[in-house]
């Protein structure tokens, strides 16, 4: 290695790693972690910061003995090599300490673990479930209790082919956020609907799998109000890039503000389940819940993705008789199958997505499906 | 290096060596050669030709991900393609290209270095070869199937692993088979080694490069098995009806990321030690002193693949493991520092006061030292749980193990082929195409892959196709680092198909520097070397 190229690189990366620490978020060279937004992220950061300086002086230590070495110790120089081969002494030494600086960097790293790991005495809890491709929001103990949605990605497929402009938010908005109130306990049971997916929000140093069947919990407080994001980090199929997470931190009284809308919201939608709808109504609100749950696979056109997912347009299922649709949409296919089950959504939902498919296209079966009848088949 | 030999005795046999081969032995003409033979250095080739084409196969895969990845949006394919993408590009790297390449070292040297005329069951070599070419085949197939290529990733995780078409089973189906194949050719390996050695080579004499291909041979026979049987499991539950990873039959898809990290650790160990090895044969003799502490190498990597078997959870950092677990892999992951420093701290040492000179074989292998250590680094910081938790699945990671597997595995062979070349074609290398190689690779790798940490720790998840706009110019910079890595194999190729063509003929020992027994045979290396074995002091 030439000696002069080989200390320039060595700069370059010495400064490279250190000069930019620190630099504010969505800067398009950040070279750090995300700013913290919770006492545990706090201390990740910290950490990182430590390990760093320790990587660099170990960095330093065997790259200047090796360098001097590379420089001085040349044939070209008429250096004549030494000819010693081992040192029991040299050798233990070197053995220890690297023993030693783990150990102070395992410390402080313990002490993180150990308090991620509990999450008892929560003054919220909510339930997080990833979809194949969005995440699911209930809220089961604590203010707020009874609160549920969806929350989707609001970047479009035109955006997303270059066919609209992409903004600072491009990937990293969702319809509707979770919403936390600052300096609360949060605890986040997350499980998922089809396949892994992971729930990260980096300001809070949260990451948990959503594992289907198995539920994991974690928990973070955030300690700013504003609007955190985060993205899925488990691949879960085609569109895993584009479910983000999403979280806004409020002050306490407009969080509360905020639970008694959505209460409202949610008592004025319900409906009763034995309303009767005409088709265009289902159809209508129908086309809606495709768009936000099937087209992502079954396509806009349903045409599905050949040899990936079915096409709905003239399929056996979705013209054939009502029963077999209804149980694959609220079910989901046979093992294994990419057809996740739809269960999560409310009867109107299921009866207006079914109709929908079963009227669009060249579908024109002319069937209604009315919510009481998923509520039937449901029980 | 400990292994001593006897130049005089054997000094004066090569001439007569090499008649003899030519007359009764000489290998058959055309085809028939490659698909029948059984020596250990046709074999070798094979195994290093077949894997250079892997690595271009793979390579394109990068190339295609990389331009996907040049630009925010979606520009040249899907999201199911991309997945493909990634998933095959990790599968044959690891399996096709890196794997392979280390076999074809130790069919080539390993004979050579310890004085055996040949692997010991020279016939099952054949079949350990000739199984791979099947199993490219199916991997590369899968992409014209109905339903793509599998597309969960290189880890292969349930459920989503189970939702894929029938690219996911010829996945499996040439996992299994290049797991026989490993298998077969570990067996091979370990019994040469034990068996063969020439008279008075103790294993404590035996050169650094033939103790790692032991140890890993072993530990490739402790885990492909179970990879075997975890994919096997995958198959089932995919056709039928079993229920081992998935929750709803009482099955457990993180059962499965256990099995599998249970074989994968050790794995990129598999795919470390021998580099390890090569490293450590480049370094004493362009030093011209020998290795520093040949003894505690051996037990350093004795000791990274004893432990490598007992830190598998640190990939799997935020499935949601108990505190206690948690901390067991954490603290064990740090120890694996341990050693692997000591290595590092060894081979400073070997350099130190040496008579260096820097042909392309020791470039490769300061790179190797400089960015792999680079790489030990990360990994470390991989190591501490809270860190990990926020860049498991990130870039971070890709950073992490490129920094280990190119430019310390690929780095090593690089290093090893030009340092061998003169022994296998019987020319030198052209040295300034060798070093050209090196300096572009070294800088385009850079340019590719530390951005890339940069991304991790700003969040930028892996194996995503498209990314927010605050990410957009590393990912430029990496794309571009990318194409120049990539056409700068070109240079490779080029170097080794001019030193095979012709070039300065090479003599026996074309470095001062070398001491191992490979080095007292002609070069080229006779089609049969050590019929009768050296004796060792
Ligand atoms: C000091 C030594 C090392 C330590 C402490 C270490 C630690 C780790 C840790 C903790 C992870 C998991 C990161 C995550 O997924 O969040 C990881 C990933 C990985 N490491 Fe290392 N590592 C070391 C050396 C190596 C070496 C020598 C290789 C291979 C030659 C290697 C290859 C890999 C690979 C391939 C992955 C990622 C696998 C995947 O998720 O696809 N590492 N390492
Ligand atoms: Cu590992």
């Amino acid at each position: 290695m030439s000696s002069k190229a080989a200390a320039t690189l060595l700069g370059i990366l010495a400064i490279a790693l250190y000069s930019g620490l620190g630099m504010a978020a969505a800067d398009p060279y950040q070279l750090n972690f995300t700013e913290p937004a919770s006492a545990i992220a706090s201390q990740i950061y910290d950490q990182h910061i430590m390990l760093l300086w320790i990587c660099l002086a170990i960095f330093i230590g065997v790259f200047g003995v090796m360098l001097y070495s590379l420089l001085n110790h040349r044939k070209s120089l008429g250096y004549k090599a030494a000819n010693f081969h081992h040192s029991t002494t040299v050798e233990i030494i070197w053995t220890v300490i690297p023993f030693i600086i783990l150990i102070a960097m395992a410390y402080p790293a313990t002490k993180t673990v150990i308090a991620m790991k509990d999450t008892s005495n929560p003054d919220i809890t909510i339930k997080v479930t990833g979809y194949q491709w969005q995440w699911g929001y209930d809220y089961l103990v604590g203010e707020g209790a009874g609160i549920s949605f969806i929350s989707r990605s609001t970047t479009t497929l035109d955006q997303r082919n270059n066919k609209a402009p992409k903004d600072e938010f491009y990937m990293l908005r969702a319809d509707k956020p979770l919403v936390v109130p600052i300096g609360k306990r949060v605890r986040v049971l997350v499980t998922a609907n089809d396949v892994i997916h992971a729930w990260w929000v980096p300001a809070f140093g949260v990451k948990q799998d959503a594992i289907p069947g198995f539920i994991r919990d974690a928990w973070f407080q955030a300690d700013k109000v504003g609007t955190f994001v985060g993205q899925c980090t488990e691949l879960c199929g085609k569109d895993h890039g584009f479910m983000p997470i999403v979280v806004e931190v409020m002050e306490p009284a407009q969080y509360t503000q905020w639970v008694a809308e959505q209460k409202a919201q949610s008592a004025a939608a319900v409906v009763d389940v034995n309303k009767v709808f005409t088709l265009d109504e289902l159809k209508a609100a129908g086309e809606k819940v495709y768009a936000g749950n099937c087209a992502a696979c079954h396509q806009a056109n349903g045409q599905g993705i050949p040899g990936t997912f079915v096409a709905l347009d003239g399929s056996k299922v979705a013209t054939g008789p009502k029963a077999e649709h209804i149980n694959i949409v609220v079910n989901g296919g046979k093992a294994g199958s990419a057809m996740a089950a739809f269960k999560h959504l409310s009867d109107v939902e299921i009866a207006a997505v079914v109709t929908y498919e079963r009227n669009a296209w060249s579908n024109m079966t002319g069937d209604v499906v009315q919510p009481s009848e998923i509520n039937a088949f449901r029980k | 290096m400990a292994a001593v030999h006897d130049d005089h005795a054997h000094g004066h046999g090569h001439g007569h060596e090499h008649g003899h081969d030519d007359h009764a032995h000489g290998p058959p003409k055309g085809m028939m050669r490659w698909l029948t033979t059984t020596n250990h250095k046709d074999i070798g080739t094979m195994y290093l030709w077949f894997s250079f084409s892997m690595f271009i196969v793979g390579g394109l895969m990068a190339f295609g991900i990389r331009a996907e990845l040049f630009q925010p949006g979606m520009q040249l394919m899907t999201p199911e393609f991309f997945n493909s993408l990634t998933t095959n590009h990790g599968l044959i790297m690891v399996f096709g290209a890196i794997m392979p390449a280390f076999v074809g070292f130790a069919n080539w040297q390993v004979p050579m270095m310890i004085g055996a005329p040949d692997m010991a069951f020279a016939r099952m070599n054949n079949w350990s070869f000739w199984l791979l070419p099947p199993a490219a085949l199916l991997l590369v197939a899968a992409f014209f199937v109905p339903g793509g290529a599998g597309a969960g990733g290189w880890t292969f995780y349930p459920p989503l692993s189970v939702q894929m078409g029938m690219g996911m089973d010829m996945m499996i189906f040439a996992v299994h088979i290049l797991g026989a194949s490993s298998i077969m050719g570990s067996i091979n390996i370990i019994t040469t080694i034990l068996n063969m050695r020439a008279p008075g080579m103790t294993l404590m004499k035996m050169p650094l490069f033939v103790w790692t291909w032991l140890i890993t041979a072993y530990l490739l026979v402790l885990v492909m098995p179970v990879l075997a049987g975890t994919v096997t499991m995958l198959l089932t539950d995919r056709h039928f009806g079993t229920n081992f990873f998935n929750a709803a039959g009482g099955g457990d898809p993180i059962m499965f990321q256990h099995i599998f990290w249970f074989f994968g650790h050790p794995e990129v160990y598999i795919m470390i030690l021998p580099a390890f090895g090569i490293v450590s044969e480049i370094l004493p003799t362009f030093s011209r002193k020998p290795l520093f502490g040949y003894s505690s190498m051996v037990y350093a990597t004795a000791s990274i693949a004893i432990l490598s078997c007992v830190v598998w959870a640190h990939h799997m950092f935020t499935v949601g493991m108990p505190v206690t677990a948690q901390l067991f892999f954490m603290y064990a992951t740090m120890l694996i520092a341990v050693p692997t420093g000591v290595k590092v701290f060894n081979w400073t040492a070997t350099m130190w006061q040496g008579s260096m000179s820097f042909e392309t074989p020791m470039l490769f292998a300061i790179g190797f030292i400089f960015l792999f250590t680079i790489g030990g680094f990360s990994g470390v910081v991989c190591a501490v749980v809270p860190v990990d938790i926020q860049v498991q699945e990130t870039y971070y990671v890709i950073a992490h193990f490129h920094y280990v597997l190119v430019s310390g595995s690929l780095f090593a062979l690089f290093g090893g082929v030009y340092y061998w070349l003169p022994k296998w074609t019987g020319h030198m290398y052209d040295e300034s195409l060798g070093k050209l190689h090196f300096w572009m690779s070294m800088v385009f790798f850079n340019v590719t892959f530390f951005v890339q940490h940069f991304l991790g720790l700003a969040g930028m998840p892996r194996r995503v196709p498209d990314y927010a706009l605050q990410f957009a110019d590393f990912n430029m910079i990496s794309s571009i680092g990318a194409f120049g890595f990539g056409l700068s194999q070109l240079i490779f190729l080029a170097a080794v198909v001019k030193c095979i063509r012709g070039g300065k003929k090479a003599e026996a020992k074309p470095w001062e520097g070398a001491t191992t027994l490979e080095w007292d045979l002609p070069s080229p290396a006779p089609y049969h070397s050590w019929v009768t074995p050296p004796v060792v002091k």
